[in-house]
């Protein structure tokens, strides 16, 4: 009998598993639910971009791109960061085209971290900065972000978690699941801090094409000074709903990308060709698509935002992504028992706040990327459970 | 407001005024009011329910008629236009740029009955040089709404 304990890596072993999997399991049995917990654009990949897929395809273009990515991707990447949030990287040496972000946020911090460097980690927030952080070594500190703030991170949570071991921050926004931003005046005010020490950020801006109420997203490299410490990383996923397709991009100086394409070189090779020869349509000529999604993206917001205080509860006015963060706090659940209960009771499924870190108890996560008929049904049914459980 | 109000009733014309206020952030007096007056403007010209007949028993027969008319100045086109869509076979009539002037969609009960209306009305019309007639098989879309039954969601129920 072999003893897989004694085999596997410590490092690895330890990471907690997703906690809330068996929940997941009871969702995926369940025949008729109404889910509100994809973190997904329900929308189709646009046409012309599928096209130009299938296109590489015909032509046979079946190989191995350069390492970074092809040339005329980066080419586009750059051009798109500069048109849309005014930001200037060389697409010789300053951007690599990674296996979604989720491979962008890996390599940086397999290439930041030294044994025991601390990584900050506001939260409530995605859920792989934690694990990546501690494979690299690294060790995570959480920040909590709070309702009456906006979930954004404020500059005094920040220095209260800032040490002489803290190496990388991490700025989550548009944030999951709080769909909180980070206006102009709350990054300068990070800025502000971090302007005399040597913390890194890694800048996490995938959902930055979807914000409301006329904010246009900030990036963080675009502020005063701050280009030469951010490692700015997006992709296709969110703003293309190009999930499946697996691409995204990191942007840094060179000294940094250096680093980082050698580890993406030795793991990964490339991204996906299809994938990255589809990309240059979506960047090229699709701002019209993913303006459309985003308005109507911006109306089931508003649909579920409204519910929900219609219902009795707080719930917190989101300004980006495709979540809304209720606070559900006053029922007298934790937040995984509201959503066993209401799964148990109404089939609708929402995800735990405590899935983005132990300071999401009291809330749930509901997406909106949902038809309004979905997101309409799925109100009633919440309604009716919060009406017969309300204190 | 206009265009996005517009967007949502093309979509689905018996949304509320209620619920269309809470898509665009306004008040539901505000989205009644605003529908009034595209009424009274003649910018929504109806509210119809989009049906696809070919799953129902109901033997109807489509064509889309392309006719070339003699050359006409000035209003002219508008003049045999009126003649013409004043027919109830006449379902939809467009001015065309290209090859013909005048799109019409037809529908009939059968073939005959097409084929009728076209030789025994449209071609003996004084300014009507020539027809080309097209019979629908199949509708796979229409008002942007695609005709077969859709998948269902292929998204997983829960990712983070
Ligand atoms: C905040 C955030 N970052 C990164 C990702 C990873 O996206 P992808 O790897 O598809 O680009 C996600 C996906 O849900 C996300 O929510």
């Amino acid at each position: 009998m072999m003893n897989y304990d004694n085999i596997l890596s410590k490092k690895a072993s330890c990471i907690p598993p997703s906690g809330i999997r068996k929940f997941f399991d009871i969702v995926s049995e369940m025949k008729d639910a109404i889910s509100l917990g994809v973190g997904e654009p329900d929308f189709v990949t646009p046409w012309p971009i599928r096209e130009a897929g299938v296109t590489s395809l015909e032509k046979g273009r079946t190989h191995y791109t350069s390492n970074a990515g092809t040339m005329e991707l980066r080419e586009e990447i750059s051009r798109y960061v500069n048109r849309k949030y005014n930001l200037n990287y060389n697409p010789k040496n300053e951007i690599i085209v990674t296996v979604g972000g989720s491979e962008a946020i890996d390599i940086t911090l397999r290439a930041l971290l030294n044994p025991g460097d601390e990584v900050l980690i506001p939260e409530p927030s995605f859920v792989c900065y934690k694990p990546c952080t501690i494979l690299a070594g690294g060790v995570p500190v959480p920040i909590v972000t709070e309702e009456k703030d906006n979930f954004r991170l404020t500059k005094e949570k920040l220095l209260e978690k800032i040490t002489d071991r803290t190496k990388v921050l991490i700025l989550p926004f548009p944030n999951n699941p709080t769909g909180a931003i980070m206006e102009k005046e709350d990054l300068e005010a990070i800025a502000s801090v971090l302007r005399d020490t040597n913390i890194i950020v890694l800048s996490d801006e995938i959902y930055s094409e979807l914000t409301y109420n006329g904010k246009k997203h900030v990036s963080f490299a675009s502020i005063d000074g701050m280009w030469e410490r951010t490692v700015t990383i997006n992709g296709f996923s969110k703003a293309f709903a190009m999930t499946g397709w697996r691409l995204g991009y990191l942007a840094a100086p060179a000294p940094l990308c250096s680093v980082m394409y050698k580890i993406h070189q030795y793991a990964i090779m490339c991204a996906p060709t299809t994938s990255q020869l589809a990309a240059v349509e979506a960047l090229k000529n699709c701002d019209g698509d993913v303006e459309n999604m985003c308005k109507e993206y911006n109306q089931r917001r508003r649909v579920l935002v409204d519910g929900f205080r219609k219902m009795g509860l707080s719930c917190f006015e989101p300004e980006g992504a495709f979540y809304v963060f209720p606070n559900i706090s006053s029922l007298g659940y934790s937040s995984e028992d509201f959503a066993k209960k209401l799964l148990e009771e109404e089939k609708v499924a929402v995800v735990p706040g405590t899935a983005f870190g132990e300071c999401g108890e009291g809330f749930v996560r509901c997406s909106y990327a949902y038809s309004i008929e979905s997101i309409q049904e799925a109100l009633k049914r919440i309604g009716n459970f919060v009406e017969r459980h309300k204190k | 407001m206009n265009k996005e109000l517009l967007s949502i009733l093309e979509k689905n014309s018996r949304i509320t005024p209620a619920e269309i206020a809470v898509m665009l952030g306004t008040t539901e007096e505000a989205v009644k009011e605003e529908i009034k007056k595209l009424e009274s403007d003649k910018i929504i010209l109806g509210y119809r329910t989009l049906i696809n007949w070919e799953q129902v028993d109901k033997d109807t027969i489509k064509a889309y008629i392309e006719l070339k008319i003699t050359p006409q100045a000035a209003k002219g086109f508008d003049r045999v236009a009126e003649k013409i869509y004043k027919y109830p076979q006449v379902k939809s009539l467009t001015l065309m740029s290209g090859a013909y002037d005048l799109l019409l969609e037809v529908e009939g009960e059968t073939l005959r009955d097409v084929a009728m209306f076209v030789s025994e009305k449209l071609s003996q019309m004084d300014s009507v040089i020539a027809t080309t007639t097209h019979f629908v098989l199949k509708t796979y879309k229409k008002e942007n709404v695609i005709f077969q039954h859709p998948d269902k969601d292929p998204r997983e129920v829960i990712t983070l």
